[in-house]
């Protein structure tokens, strides 16, 4: 087991940047989700710290060691594949006895590790058979239990889930959380899907244009994202965005859309004092906007009347595509709601739950310290 | 008009007679297509069946008659020109050389090609693209362009030695291993494109986690990349097998030693010696037949992988 | 690959590279070079065995004319004929349940050697029409026994009743009788290919334009061949390179007599039997320039499958 360090590491193809100057230290038993859009550059992180692309600057550490030119299989990991890569011609217990026997371990001593790791994932009925006999879901466990038995530094995981039906998925990933606590290893997994990411991870780094954008616990990553990227990543459906003149003065200071206006709450107005008459990208999660019908008012809510475009029912939850002045947005209310397409509504902001974003940088307008403790739901 | 296709008219809603009658004026329809794929099938057997008949009648049976004459006395068939053409004119042996000729060079090309194909498909070097570029053009030269210089090169180098199988030389012309040789090289451009592409088709994720799991490129070759290939390479082996085993220029420019000669060259001399005696050169055409049409009936599914493989090869 | 060392390919390609070095691409040099050199290869004649070919000074020995115009035929009649033919059987035997059956009776040729089919045909064509087959059918039916393999003259059609006496030249019976033997051996790969490209065509593509209203006849025309004319020029130049390379079959069936030459055989002769390296190797030149435009297509495509891959 070991700690993973990324020190400043680029790598290009011909004239593409895919990874910039990324760096991240991953200690020893993390479950570190790489999260982003495709393209993003994650897989190619993945692939550098396997070995399997070349760095073209910067360092990378698994433990103490330096590793850029130390080829793959001298790097002491092991690697699931979105594919899964199970070797056709071979049998299960072939699959996972491959690179043991590679290493010229006992006869022995692969069949006992074989077995365990088959007995971990309750695959031990399905030893004898070819890849192609079996389902989805338990080549993934093959792919996992080839790793497993490898017993490696770290566990790299290139979108393992994305094979599986949405049922086996939901429980694939229960079941990979308590695979890494009860191995005690360092996992890194790769992911596009921000769900995989909140509900696995113990640590999300989340990347776009092959630019590290935040890392941080899910939570963290949630209350507090840095940038407009991350808000709008992280959670779904994502948070909505208005662009915001910042107006008023220090005492009743609220933000103007155009098409609305809301009142800044007490415990933000400092962040926003030196943008006073600028203009900001305010964001709010469509959890933070109810229907006052069926919810008891927070003490920030403010009132917003909204055309209701379309309605989405998702059982314990509705989601209701709203217009206003042309913008359109997003709420999630409670069920009971009685908003039909058509109506005119009126449904109130949570501001203690805000976000606010330069305009230029698209970085988060806050003081330093995230001590404000800001509770919203987990997506 | 949405017609349906006669074989599915299973599930149409058409009372049964009017079901009968479809089915009768569909057939009466499909005559003529049935007459003429038949038609064309007789006619592309016919010219085979009439050697295959013929190499087993009289020697004055087939000077005074027609092959199809055989129906009337079927019992007239006879072995003899077989036995003949195996003993008297040499058969026997040419049929031993071809094998002697062709086993070898098509496990060499399959060899090189491999190595040559796993490299170009998985390996990082510089020149690579322009490389395969210059085997796709290689693809389609005619031999003839080579045969004067390859001659000229064979005299100047033959090592004669008196070693037994080897028919007394070592390397150069009239020897066995300079027509592997040969041979292996005509063979390598087609061999490893196709190897290349089947190679290059093969999930990316399958090489990467081999060598993860500590694979070296050996080991991937042989472990992962052969055992998955083997349709691939058998369909390359009948291809090359048939190619040689079928080849006469080649042969005729570079065995000048007539005991070496495979039956292709055997049957050219037979031939412009006996020129009508078709007692000899039916039995002879039909030995030389025999392995080809084997592999034809056995492994024809692989026969065809190599031939839709093997299109472009010149 | 991280650790590999630089030289592994290298190390990987020799074997294939040395014999490719050897066999292909020195020889294909040292040709050109010769071609331009006299028949024993020691003196620089220029572009004399070149004009040998063009000028065709000794008709009866070497007949390069005729060699030319015979290798266009075989271009032209053969490639067209072949890929026809192959196309309708593809066609036909697709719509019958012994499809398999008959695809292997057209197929069987293909196996077996160009010397083994001369042998067949040779024993087909025999003037006699007691034995030979071709005679035979063409007595039982009121028309008078061919020396098929001898015969120069134009075949009587239709075509020559009308307009001129005769055909252009190398349209003779012998080398239509040449060419229907490859026709014979070659249908089979024609069919498989086309087979293959006209079973990878979807049904609802076909079911589309049934419904848009189109026959049997307008589909295929105006939706199966635009869809398959990839495949047919694949077909196409393999048997340009086929027809173009043939040597054994012209060998075996009459040894390049009765004006049947082709510029295989024709080179054959010129550097193995005369023993005139210079016009040999101007020969196979002229097979090369010849393959060239085929082997700048299959590069195209090579680099488009490439880029599309």
């Amino acid at each position: 087991m070991a700690r993973v360090n990324f020190d400043h590491v680029t790598k290009r193809f011909d004239n593409v940047v895919a990874v910039n100057d990324f760096s991240l230290e991953i200690p020893d038993r993390e479950f570190l989700a790489l999260v982003g859009p495709s393209g993003c550059g994650k897989s190619t992180t993945l692939r550098l710290l396997a070995g399997l692309e070349e760095i073209s600057e910067g360092d990378i550490y698994i433990g103490d060691r330096l590793v850029n030119n130390v080829a793959a299989k001298d790097r002491d990991i092991a690697m699931v594949f979105q594919s899964y890569a199970l070797y056709p011609h071979m049998s299960v217990y072939d699959n996972m006895a491959f690179g043991l026997s590679l290493r010229k371990l006992p006869k022995e001593d692969i069949g006992h590790r074989v077995h365990e790791a088959a007995q971990i994932l309750g695959i031990e009925d399905l030893l004898k058979r070819k890849p192609r006999q079996l389902s989805g879901g338990q080549r993934q466990r093959v792919a996992l239990g080839r790793a497993i038995v490898r017993d490696p530094a770290a566990f790299l995981l290139d979108e393992p889930l994305s094979n599986l039906d949405a049922k086996l998925r939901v429980q694939t990933r229960a079941e990979l959380s308590k695979l890494h606590q009860r191995l005690g290893a360092t996992f890194i997994y790769v992911t596009h899907d921000q769900v995989e990411a909140m509900t696995m991870a113990t640590r999300i780094a989340v990347m776009n244009e092959g630019l590290l954008q935040q890392v941080g616990a899910p939570q963290e990553l949630y209350d507090w994202p840095d940038n407009v990227f991350v808000a709008g990543f992280i959670g779904s459906p994502s948070m909505n965005f208005f662009e915001a003149k910042v107006a008023g003065s220090q005492e009743g200071m609220h933000l103007d859309t155009g098409i609305f206006r809301v009142p800044v709450p007490a415990s933000r107005v400092n962040d926003l004092l030196s943008y006073l008459g600028k203009e900001i990208i305010f964001g709010i999660r469509p959890e933070n906007i109810c229907d006052p019908e069926c919810q008891p008012a927070s003490a920030d809510a403010a009132p917003v009347t909204a055309q209701v475009d379309v309605t989405e029912l998702m059982g314990s939850e509705v989601f209701l595509h709203l217009v206003a002045g042309g913008k359109l947005f997003m709420a999630r209310v409670d069920p009971r709601t009685r908003a039909r397409p058509g109506q005119e509504i009126r449904v109130e902001f949570d501001m203690g739950h805000m976000h606010a974003f330069d305009p230029q940088t698209e970085e988060a307008i806050r003081s330093k310290e995230k001590g404000q403790p800001s509770r919203g739901q987990a997506g | 008009m949405a017609r349906r296709n006669p074989s599915m008219s299973g599930g149409s809603a058409e009372a049964p007679v009017a079901l009968a009658l479809g089915a009768a004026r569909r057939t009466v329809a499909r005559f003529p297509l049935h007459v003429a794929i038949i038609g064309l099938m007789v006619l592309w057997s016919v010219p085979t069946i009439a050697l295959l008949v013929s190499s087993f009648r009289e020697p004055t049976a087939i000077a005074s008659s027609g092959w199809w004459n055989a129906i009337k006395e079927p019992f007239d068939l006879t072995v003899g020109n077989y036995q003949s053409v195996l003993e008297k004119q040499g058969m026997a042996r040419a049929f031993v050389n071809s094998i002697i000729i062709t086993v070898p060079s098509t496990v060499l090309v399959i060899l090189v090609a491999a190595l040559a194909a796993y490299a170009f498909a998985w390996m990082k070097f510089p020149a690579r693209n322009l490389l395969f570029l210059l085997m796709v053009a290689l693809l389609v030269v005619p031999v003839q362009m080579t045969l004067i210089p390859v001659l000229r090169l064979y005299t100047d180098v033959t090592v004669d030695a008196e070693l037994p199988l080897l028919g007394g030389r070592i390397f150069g012309t009239s020897s066995y291993v300079g027509i592997w040789v040969a041979h292996t090289a005509y063979g390598l451009p087609f061999a490893i494109y196709l190897l290349r592409n089947f190679f290059g088709s093969l999930p990316r994720d399958l090489f990467e986690s081999a060598y993860l799991d500590g694979a070296s490129d050996v080991g991937v070759f042989f472990r992962i990349v052969l055992p998955l290939s083997m349709p691939a390479i058998s369909a390359l082996a009948i291809f090359q097998f048939l190619w040689v085993w079928n080849d006469l220029l080649v042969a005729l420019i570079l065995l000048g030693d007539p005991t070496l000669a495979p039956m292709t060259l055997k049957i050219t001399s037979l031939v412009s010696s006996f020129g009508t005696n078709y007692q000899v050169l039916t039995a002879a055409a039909f030995i030389s037949m025999a392995l080809p049409l084997f592999i034809f009936f056995a492994l024809q599914r692989y026969f065809v992988q190599g031939i839709l493989a093997g299109a472009v090869k010149g | 690959m991280l650790g590999r060392r630089w030289w592994t390919p290298w190390l990987w390609l020799a074997p294939a590279l040395a014999l490719l070095g050897v066999f292909l691409v020195y020889p294909v040099v040292d040709t050109l070079r010769r071609s331009f050199l006299d028949e024993r290869s020691k003196n620089f004649v220029g572009l004399d065995n070149y004009r040998f070919i063009i000028d065709n000074p000794q008709p009866l020995v070497s007949d390069t004319h005729s060699a030319l115009l015979n290798n266009v035929m075989w271009l032209t009649l053969f490639t067209a004929i072949t890929v026809s033919l192959g196309l309708i059987i593809a066609v036909l035997a697709g719509r019958v349940r012994y499809e398999a059956v008959a695809k292997s009776a057209i197929f069987i040729p293909m196996a077996i050697s160009f010397v083994a089919a001369s042998v067949i045909w040779r024993f087909m064509y025999e003037f006699n029409s007691d034995i030979g087959t071709a005679n035979a059918a063409v007595t039982s039916l009121g028309g008078d026994a061919t020396a098929w393999l001898q015969n120069t003259n134009a075949p009587q059609t239709w075509l020559t009743d009308a307009g001129p006496d005769t055909l252009p030249r190398p349209i003779q019976i012998n080398n239509l009788a040449l060419v229907m033997v490859g026709v014979w051996m070659w249908t089979g790969f024609a069919m498989i290919v086309l087979s293959a490209g006209l079973k990878g065509i979807s049904t609802e593509v076909l079911e589309a334009a049934r419904v848009d209203g189109a026959n049997e006849w307008q589909i295929f025309w105006r939706v199966i061949i635009p869809i398959m004319s990839p495949t047919i020029v694949v077909v196409a130049t393999t048997l340009v390179i086929q027809g173009l390379k043939k040597f054994d079959l012209v060998w075996v069936m009459t040894g390049g007599r009765f004006k049947t030459d082709v510029v295989a055989t024709l080179f054959y002769k010129e550097a193995f039997r005369i023993g005139d390296f210079g016009v040999g190797a101007a020969l196979a030149v002229v097979l090369l320039l010849w393959v060239l435009p085929i082997m700048v297509i299959s590069i195209r495509r090579f680099q488009f499958q490439e880029e599309t891959r």
